[in-house]
């Protein structure tokens, strides 16, 4: 990029004015006239027939405009939920489901029918009214129960629990290499079932306009054109007749990626009553309905020469499916493919097994598959290192991928485009005060105390994301992603993205990409997103840290050809040869003629007149579409210091660093912000958060923020940021992702430093959440 | 059967006819159409919906739009005098104290508060006084760094100086 005066700088987000001050649109604040509410009647059982569902009173209370069952869709929508393939090419199972049951409920919070009433209060009261009388069926919940012979089933129907069993690679690939092994060690390592819990659930106001045969919905989504693409195939509509408006939302952390029920739902009875429709979900609907993360347990192995060289690993991931196969679920297998982290391996072999069960089911959650695959390698790892009685730091600098390695072809054939592991590592070290800390470590062994340091050597590959790729694993439609640049008459420059931004502040780094690339003020560029009738064809949405790395430089391509077109109208003016215009802090001017410039206002201004170049059309836009030949490969170190309270259990965090590399970076204060929210949610992960069902009959007892500990202020350290910037080859802005790294990074670094913190009670592992109850058993139990 | 509340909010005075089981944050969205206000959890946990109740700081989940008869609230829409911010609302500004935005209003509403009762708190005594609010973008290091910023701020003076400027920096 020629300029460089907003790009890397701290600029104030251009969106928080209106949200600072109650004035930000998110889905609750719309209304229509003549809306009519709706509430959903969902199973209160995980598994069930149902026998019979009585809406008589329903039907008759105050305000009601209907009740509707399974059978009132037919007709209305075809087709079942969409599950694709993602990293799972070949599935055993995978469920029909339908956006409400019939005949069989399979996950507690499943909709077995719906009231439309004139007020919220009305379709509630009636909801409460309607009898369905279920019979009870046994809830599949434990893994490997599920995979034995004549276990019960999640599905009446279904052939067995086995969603998917795909092996990546064999266990022969590794068979040599354990077999010249000095020391092999194995562990299984859990993966809580998370929940999102964006701050502002999901909703959808859909209003069908009859005579115009248009649908509009607004829904709080990450992803409003592959929800225009999912709702226009169910309702029986094309494409252009439905708008999708996702406008400010609330936060999605992967939970607001895929369709669900409602968004079917919702519309098919806007168009059933001719009237506007709208639910906002509430937060146990959300806990209960909306995907869960994680959710896998890992059977892992690593052999391992005495001198710390590592040899090779072993990989089985059990993914909890879920009832159904989320539409992204698959993707969570990409853990087997990161499993290596950023170690050198003469072999790998991986296994994933896609279990069916009778809770909500698993789709991506900030990070997925990544998280899990750093937790696993630096989690084994960090046991080799014990085992060995090496230094943890020692370990690492021997295994990693060296810096004139890169681009590096990793065992599963996937190329790390760049990276110096060693560089972030030191410089975490360094801020963390090692040496120190492992003095004053041993100083308070000796008083019986137990303080912890864990490490994390993270890496990523994110930027979905290359279309040979992507496009089989989404069942056709390559991620690249889609930018439009309009420059008005008068020089105002609007650009429209297909990515969403819910928090990441498109608003302003990509403004800033495109006002540096046209030398024009800040103020001049308007970014609009999230309206499927504005801008290119299809927009590919935000998740998996790409809107950057993929939509930010489809902006930048699109500006550019925006440029091209005003070099080649100033040549004419100037009289000069195209190759001869120069464009530079937005103006143009004949190379050696500074002084003698049209700036790129003119120029726009002249593109809508007359006189122009022969061939040339009016006005000056561009659509671009970017491809990128690889993913990104973001990696940092992070250091952890936990002391476990010796009396209680709990663990408290001392210190936190975190040194990332992202590449190139557009807003230093943005990345900052990124990074803190995303270690806060591994953090939270690694010791309070995780979905807990009843494991006898399924049924969910954190279906509320007084169960679901999502942390406060008063849980979480300061941090000590810093970060390495090494360009990434992959695109031309030199960027990478860093929306999820934080939590891709930190839930390991926490879990390693509370297992180094009680090695000396002989504690080698320890399984997330870390809460004071258990650590206080393992301790009471460690010390009999 | 309905029942009168009248009450003045953000020293407008609003006169209705409402259900006794409507909540004071359903009332200040669906009735007075005040939208700023959010609704993260229904269990009081989320902070989302913080508003004033007579200057106190009170999670409008946790009462009915009837117990506010004669009261005078204050949402996050009344923080601002006309384009100028409130200094808390330029400190998160400032420091990117807010990403989604959603949990922001009631922040700034709940530090407003905080900074009344204790206008010079520690770093401490800011993530204690904030525990009642739950944010799930920031990781709360911004928002602490906004409110110890805006009580710099206000201690120096009673109100902002700065102005609403979209893009400025």
């Amino acid at each position: 990029m020629a300029v460089s005066q907003l790009v890397g700088a701290k600029i104030h987000r251009r969106e928080d004015p209106r949200l600072i001050t109650g004035h930000g649109h998110y889905i609750d604040d719309f209304t229509r006239q003549g809306t009519a509410y709706a509430a959903f009647v969902r199973s209160p059982v995980a598994h069930a027939r149902v026998k019979s569902i009585d809406v008589t009173d329903a039907s008759k209370a105050p305000g009601v405009v209907g009740v509707y069952t399974a059978r009132d869709f037919k007709g209305q929508l075809a087709g079942t939920h969409p599950a694709a393939p993602a990293f799972v090419a070949e599935k055993k199972y995978v469920p029909e489901r339908f956006p409400i049951a019939e005949k069989e409920v399979t996950y507690q919070g499943e909709i077995v029918a719906v009231v439309l009433a004139e007020s919220k209060g009305q379709a509630a009261d009636a909801a409460n009214m309607i009898q369905v009388d279920y019979d009870e069926l046994p809830a599949v919940m434990d893994l490997e129960k599920a995979l034995a012979k004549g276990a019960p089933k999640a599905h009446e129907a279904g052939p067995d629990n086995v969603c998917w069993d795909f092996t990546y690679t064999p266990l022969d690939l590794t068979e040599a290499a354990f077999k010249e092994a000095d020391v092999v060690v194995k562990e299984r390592i859990l993966q809580n079932r998370l929940a999102p819990v964006p701050m502002e659930p999901r909703g959808v106001l859909a209003d069908y306009e009859g005579f115009d045969k248009k649908l509009t919905m607004w829904l709080s989504s990450q992803n409003p054109h592959f929800i225009r693409l999912f709702v226009s195939g169910a309702l029986g509509l094309k494409e252009s007749q439905v708008r999708v408006i996702s406008p400010d939302v609330g936060g999605g952390f992967g939970s607001k990626i895929s369709p669900y029920p409602e968004d079917y739902l919702v519309p098919a009875l806007s168009r059933m009553i001719a009237r506007p429709v709208k639910w906002i979900e509430t937060r146990t609907e959300s806990i209960q309905n909306a995907t869960h993360g994680r959710g896998q347990f890992y059977d892992c192995e690593v052999a391992a020469k005495k001198d710390g060289t590592l040899l090779a690993m072993r990989v089985v991931q059990y993914v909890d499916v879920g009832a159904y196969h989320g539409t992204f679920g698959a993707f969570q297998p990409v853990a087997c493919l990161m499993a290596g982290g950023g170690y050198k391996w003469k072999g790998i072999s991986a296994r994933t097994i896609g279990v069916l069960t009778n809770r909500v089911p698993t789709d991506p959650y900030r990070g997925a598959g990544r998280p899990e695959a750093t937790h696993l390698v630096e989690r084994m790892v960090d046991l080799v290192a014990l085992e060995l009685k090496m230094d943890p730091v020692d370990i690492r600098k021997k295994n990693f991928i060296q810096p004139q390695d890169f681009p590096f072809t990793q065992n599963f054939g996937l190329v790390v485009d760049s990276g110096d592991y060693e560089k972030s590592l030191d410089k975490a070290l360094q801020l963390a005060g090692y040496a120190e800390l492992r003095k004053k470590q041993a100083d308070l062994r000796k008083q019986g105390r137990y303080l912890g340091i864990g490490l994390s050597t993270w890496i990523e590959l994110c930027g979905f994301g290359p279309s040979a790729a992507t496009a089989p694993a989404t069942g056709g439609i390559a991620l690249v992603e889609s930018a439009q640049v309009r420059v008005t008459p008068t020089g105002a420059v609007i650009v429209y993205t297909g990515t969403h931004s819910h928090g990441q502040g498109h608003e302003t780094t990509f403004s800033q990409i495109v006002a540096d690339q046209l030398g024009v003020p800040l103020d001049s560029v308007e970014l609009r997103h999230g309206d499927t009738a504005e801008g290119t064809s299809f927009g590919y949405g935000t998740y998996g840290s790409r809107s950057l790395a993929v939509g930010g430089v489809a902006i930048s391509k699109a500006v550019g050809k925006v440029i091209d077109k005003g070099k080649k109208l100033a040549a004419h003016i100037f009289e000069a040869a195209e190759e001869d215009v120069v464009f530079e802090h937005g103006s143009f001017h004949v190379k050696g003629s500074p002084d003698k410039s049209k700036a790129f206002g003119e120029v726009a201004f002249a593109s809508y007149g007359m006189g122009l170049p022969e061939g040339m059309e009016q006005g000056l836009e561009a659509v671009a579409y970017f491809d990128p030949p690889n993913l990104v490969w973001p990696f940092g170190a992070h250091v952890a210091v936990v002391e476990i309270d010796a009396e209680t259990g709990s663990a408290k965090l001392e210190k936190y660093v975190a040194v990332d590399d992202c590449g190139n970076i557009i807003n230093p204060m943005i990345v900052d912000g990124q990074i803190h929210g995303g270690v806060v949610q591994a953090i939270a992960q690694a010791l309070y958060e995780e979905v807990v069902y009843d494991e006898s009959n399924g049924q969910l007892k954190t279906g509320t923020m007084i169960d679901y500990l999502v942390p406060s202020a008063g849980e979480i350290p300061p941090f000590i940021l810093d970060k390495t910037i090494t360009p990434s080859p992959t695109n031309d802005l030199g960027v990478k992702g860093i929306g999820e790294a934080g939590t891709i990074a930190a839930s390991v670094a926490v879990i390693n430093a509370i297992c180094d913190a009680l090695s000396p009670l002989g504690i080698k592992h320890v399984d997330m959440p870390a809460t004071p109850d258990k650590l206080w058993h393992m301790m009471k139990e460690a010390r009999k | 059967m309905k029942h009168k509340v009248a009450v003045t909010v953000n020293g407008h005075k609003h006169e209705h006819e409402v259900e006794p089981r409507l909540l004071l944050v359903h009332y200040l969205r669906d009735v007075v159409g005040l939208t700023g206000t959010h609704i993260g959890c229904d269990t009081s946990q989320c902070g989302a919906c913080t508003i004033h109740v007579d200057g106190k700081a009170v999670k409008s989940c946790t009462m009915f739009a009837v117990q506010a008869d004669g009261r005078s609230l204050t949402t996050i829409e009344g923080m601002a005098k006309g384009d100028e911010l409130h200094p808390i609302q330029q400190a998160f500004w400032d420091e990117h104290g807010l990403q989604c935005g959603y949990c922001t209003p009631g922040f700034i509403m709940a530090a407003a508060y905080l900074l009344e009762q204790n206008p010079n708190p520690t770093e401490d005594e800011i993530r204690k006084g904030l525990e009642g609010n739950l944010c799930r973008c920031t990781g709360y290091v911004n928002i602490v760094k906004a409110v110890q910023t805006a009580a710099k701020t206000m201690s120096g003076t009673t109100a902002g100086k700065t102005q609403v400027a979209a893009g400025g920096n």
